[in-house]
């Protein structure tokens, strides 16, 4: 095409060199899109000839002895992206360019390596980038981001991992897939981010609540879920396929996806995958009902040019988890006995089949987002989006009920925000943004089961300003505010025996609005003689939060980031309403109504290094939170099945201290290592005992060998010690009907130290000019060791995973 | 121009959707729930006609709430005598009452009552139905008492327990009932 328009005007050139004499000139100025500065050293050539010149000091730049006529100018700059502009010269004509020098931001350069940008000036980050995604294809996110230091995962078996950093997890973890905040029930322990690892391609991740951009909340952090980016210019089609064989669940899973460039900035992608995985094992036997079967697809198109775009998207998760058969306990005996067999209750033969309990699990995102540019000023961003999630629990239940949910909830979220970022100074960039929320959960009656999580509507408002100054080359400063409002709205039934024991009647008797009689609820009537009472709890919370830090970087070797973080966390609808029995726990969880907002003073340092052959990096940090909201045993109570502890909800003050620290060595061309040592300890100063479920020490060795000429050729062995968790806080006393009388239950000891081996080699091949192969096979828990980790809920029932041989194959196309 | 009109479209739309999605003031339906076991009556009838019929009942009435059961004991039993004994299950959060023996007996695999005599007290226990597959079931059992003595009498009901088995020990299952009574036979 280009070629073409050059042959026309060369055409054109050469029909006017006849006509007139070439006397024209083309004259004008290269500027910085955003500030207007001049730019110097920009390349102006005139697409078909031979003719170049540079800008000068003021940006300024001539063409002499021009014929008038219609010209292609091809502008680029070191810093910029390159642009074509088409002009028409008659007579002396002049021009004013515009080039966009911030690169990152126009997202058209194609990430590599560790290019990943930060979220923020002074927090401490990290990032994961696409390669090591794809290592844990089969695994989940959560698996992959215990990759990084300071990120540990709270797990039910093996398939459903929450992230947790530096100790933290749930509600105080925010998960951002492709910019919409996941809304997924994290509140629950066994409820895992529905995501398809499948579907992402790089991975951020902030240690602390910094990136007020994204949510005043994150008292442990944000996990930023992002796609690739893509050269937006040039008419491109490609893709990825990855086939998966694991050894240990006997199966596997396949992804794809495949990206549409059109070369006016439109563009199409599309993403699929499915897993599909037997029983796992453990060393010595087969974890029964621990399948999962799991899918998810994604669509997305839009528009994307420098100066506006939008896109749409929509993704959807789909996936049913078995959970341990062992792990459904029916009393606190049951429980004890569990504990003291040392192995499980219930080993069956290996099955694909997903018996119960299993849990299901529907996602369905929808986005809509757009931008536009304006000269001089900034860049301004909207987008609404739209979430469901559906969750079933099934559970081993009496009758023809097997089929009947024991949890179906149904949560909608709409999300609308919109931010603005003035960028127009080098040296200052500032951001302020809106966010509305509604959100909708229904906790469907059908199944005959009182509701855990009661029917409730929750209206949040945020609006943030954050503002970057660069001092000078080596120093830059942040701060950040943001305020948040939430409303949440509940229907709830209570047991009238709840309800009083709770005390709820000498401060709660003005939010009851109904009595159950006969199973209808008679409005405006308060019976405490009935056995049921709904209540309309309406909450409102106004959070605060603020940041600031510094960085100091002297060159690309050395950098220092000092920051502080102010955030506050509204409780969750489980921390205020959770009421009911927890059959994996043999335990009754309660909230509490009088729970208010958590508040968290965080103060983190980073420092890294980096020399001839090794580097290091360094990140200590001490996390004050007040208020802190945690569940802990408080009681006994005794029911027809026999006795069981209650825990509940309360707060406390908590210190928690800690250090991840990382380096490596490269000793030769070839070999090199790298290291890893994570810490935390958590206190609760109130009571002065350890927090419970705090992640044990634990450090990581890995030696690599590499060599490019062999086909990209990558091996490596990793040690993974996992110290044991030495602060926990006590045990408690239960009674036991079988034993017919108090007895300690083991709930709070923790298993032994372990040491893990794996092994994991990769390859490339070429096929062709645009297809690569991929090989790779891992090997994890090489010398299939019998372990029990801390922070597995399912580590009373059973031992971990054993051995698994994982085999991969990629295709780049 | 048209960019703002895509953006203004937007906005509507998500106002849209929280508007209309905010239309239910109604109140929530109450949840029965169908599977909880409130009542456990164990009648012991003696043998041969005569003697006292003695009740054993447990009763939660609010199931997993806090309330605990409460027991009642209608008597002393009498001594060497044999009890026909009958448990039912009721669940009196419904109304009229549900009567789960039934639901149990149905699947009768699944499930296994086990009674633990303690405490000193002189009795002994023998299962009086079973499964299709000739193991214990034991809502049905008999109930044989010597001498004089003050002691205990327990109920599991274990769900999905390994069948057969050799008693509590290596039943496994979940545990759906777990009482102890205290019993004097004089």
């Amino acid at each position: 095409m280009r070629f073409f328009i050059c042959y026309m005007l060369l055409l054109c050139s050469l029909a006017n060199v006849v006509a007139q004499d070439c006397t024209s000139s083309l004259g004008g100025r290269v500027l910085d899109y955003h500030n207007s500065t001049a730019l110097v050293k920009a390349t102006i050539l005139i697409v078909g000839t031979q003719k170049q010149v540079y800008s000068d000091e003021k940006g300024n730049f001539t063409f002499n002895r021009l014929c008038d006529g219609s010209y292609e100018l091809e502008v680029s700059h070191p810093l910029c992206a390159t642009r074509i502009i088409p002009i028409t010269v008659a007579g002396n004509t002049s021009i004013e360019i515009r080039l966009e020098h911030h690169l990152e931001e126009l997202e058209e350069v194609q990430v590599v390596g560790d290019a990943i940008p930060n979220k923020t000036n002074s927090a401490q980050e990290a990032t994961l980038t696409s390669e090591t995604l794809e290592k844990f294809s089969t695994a989940s996110l959560g698996d992959a981001l215990r990759e990084l230091g300071g990120v540990s995962s709270l797990n039910t078996g093996a398939n459903i991992v929450k992230p947790a950093i530096h100790g933290l997890t749930g509600s105080r973890v925010l998960i951002l897939n492709d910019g919409v905040r996941m809304q997924d029930m994290e509140w629950g322990d066994e409820h895992a981010p529905n995501v398809d690892i499948n579907a992402i391609e790089s991975v951020s991740l902030v240690k602390g609540a910094s990136a007020l951009k994204y949510g005043g909340d994150a008292i442990g952090g944000v996990v930023l879920l992002e796609q690739g980016i893509f050269p937006v210019t040039k008419d491109t089609l490609f893709g990825k396929t990855l086939l998966n064989g694991v050894s240990n669940g006997r199966g596997g899973n396949i992804s794809s996806s495949i990206t549409k460039v059109f070369n006016k900035g439109w563009y199409l992608k599309g993403q699929g995958s499915y897993k599909r995985l037997g029983d796992q094992e453990a060393p010595d036997y087969i974890l029964s009902n621990t399948g999962i079967q799991e899918f998810g697809a994604s669509l997305a198109f839009g528009k994307r040019l420098f100066e506006w775009g939008f896109g749409a998207k929509y993704a959807y998760y789909d996936a049913e988890i078995a959970i341990l058969r062992a792990s459904h306990v029916g009393n606190v005996d049951d429980l004890i006995r569990a504990i003291n067999s040392g192995q499980p209750q219930i080993i069956e033969p290996f099955t694909y089949d997903i018996a119960n309990p299993r849990q299901q699990v529907r996602h369905h995102l929808g986005k809509l987002h757009a931008y536009k540019r304006f000269e001089g000023l900034g860049k301004w961003s909207v987008q609404y989006d739209f979430q469901s999630n559906r969750r079933f629990e099934f559970d081993v239940r009496r009758g023809d009920r097997d089929n009947q949910a024991a949890l179906d909830l149904e949560l909608t979220t709409h999300t609308i925000a919109t931010d603005f970022r003035w960028d127009a100074k080098d040296d200052f960039t500032l951001d302020v943004g809106l966010l509305g929320r509604y959100q909708d959960n229904f906790a469907n009656p059908d199944t005959d089961v009182r509701r855990l999580i009661p029917d409730y509507e929750r209206y949040d408002f945020g609006s943030f300003v954050t503002g970057e100054y660069r001092i000078n080359d080596q120093w830059t400063l942040d701060v950040g505010i943001r305020y948040d409002f939430s409303q949440i709205d509940a229907k709830k039934f209570y047991q009238t025996s709840r309800w009083l024991t709770q005390g709820y009647n000498v401060d709660f008797e003005d939010i009851i609005i109904g009595t159950v009689v006969d199973g209808e609820v008679v409005d405006g009537l308060i019976d405490y003689n009935a056995q049921q009472i709904l209540t309309n709890p309406i909450f409102d919370f106004h959070n605060i939060s603020t940041t600031a830090g510094i960085q100091f970087s002297q060159n690309n070797n050395s950098t220092f980031k000092f920051n502080y973080a102010l955030s506050q966390r509204a409780p969750n609808s489980a921390e205020l309403f959770s009421d009911g029995l927890h059959h994996s726990a043999a335990r009754i969880e309660l909230g509490d109504l009088r729970i208010n907002s958590e508040t968290s003073h965080k103060f983190a340092l980073f420092q890294e290094k980096s020399f001839k052959n090794w580097g290091f990096i360094l990140e200590p940090y001490a996390h004050f939170v007040s208020n802190f909201i945690l569940l802990e045993p408080t009681d006994l109570e005794f029911t027809i099945r026999g006795a069981f502890p209650v825990w509940s909800y309360r707060q406390t003050d908590v210190r928690l201290l800690g250090f991840d620290s990382s380096a490596y060595i490269n000793w030769t061309n070839t070999w090199s290592t790298e290291h890893q040592f994570a810490l935390v300890k958590g206190n609760d100063l109130d009571n002065d005992i350890p927090v419970i479920n705090i992640p044990a020490a634990n450090l990581q060795n890995k030696l690599i060998f590499r060599k490019p000429e062999w086909n990209d050729l990558e091996l490596s062995l990793r040690s993974n010690y996992v110290f044991r968790q030495n602060e926990t806080p006590p045990n408690i006393m239960v009674f036991s009907a079988e034993q017919g009388e108090m007895v300690l239950l083991e709930i709070n000891t923790p298993p032994d130290a372990y040491h893990l081996f794996d092994f994991y080699g990769t390859m490339q091949f070429g096929l062709g000019d645009t297809t690569t192969l991929t090989t790779s096979l891992g090997v994890n828990n090489i010398l299939n060791t019998t372990y029990r980790e801390y922070l597995n809920r399912q580590r009373f029932f059973a031992d971990d995973l054993g051995r698994n041989i994982l085999l991969q194959l990629k295709l780049n196309y | 121009m048209k960019t703002l009109k895509f953006l203004s479209m937007f906005a509507f739309l998500g106002l849209f959707l929280v508007s209309c999605s905010d239309d239910d003031d109604d109140n929530p339906d109450p949840v029965n729930e169908e599977e909880v076991i409130t009542t456990m009556t164990i009648t012991l009838t003696p043998q041969g006609g005569g003697g006292t019929v003695v009740t054993l009942v447990t009763r939660d009435i609010d199931g997993d709430g806090p309330g605990a059961p409460v027991d009642d004991v209608s008597g002393s039993l009498a001594e060497n005598t044999v009890y026909d004994g009958a448990i039912v299950l009721l669940n009196e959060t419904e109304t009229p009452p549900e009567n789960v023996t039934e639901e149990v007996e149905d699947e009768d695999d699944e499930h296994q009552f086990f009674y633990v005599v303690g405490g000193g007290l002189n009795a002994t226990t023998e299962y009086a139905n079973f499964d299709g597959d000739g193991n214990p079931l034991g809502t049905e059992f008999t109930l044989t008492t010597t001498t004089a003595s003050t002691g205990t009498l327990q109920f599991v009901l274990r769900h999905e327990p390994t069948k057969p088995n050799t008693g509590l020990g290596d039943a496994g299952g979940d545990t759906d009932i777990e009482r102890t009574f205290d019993v004097t036979i004089e």
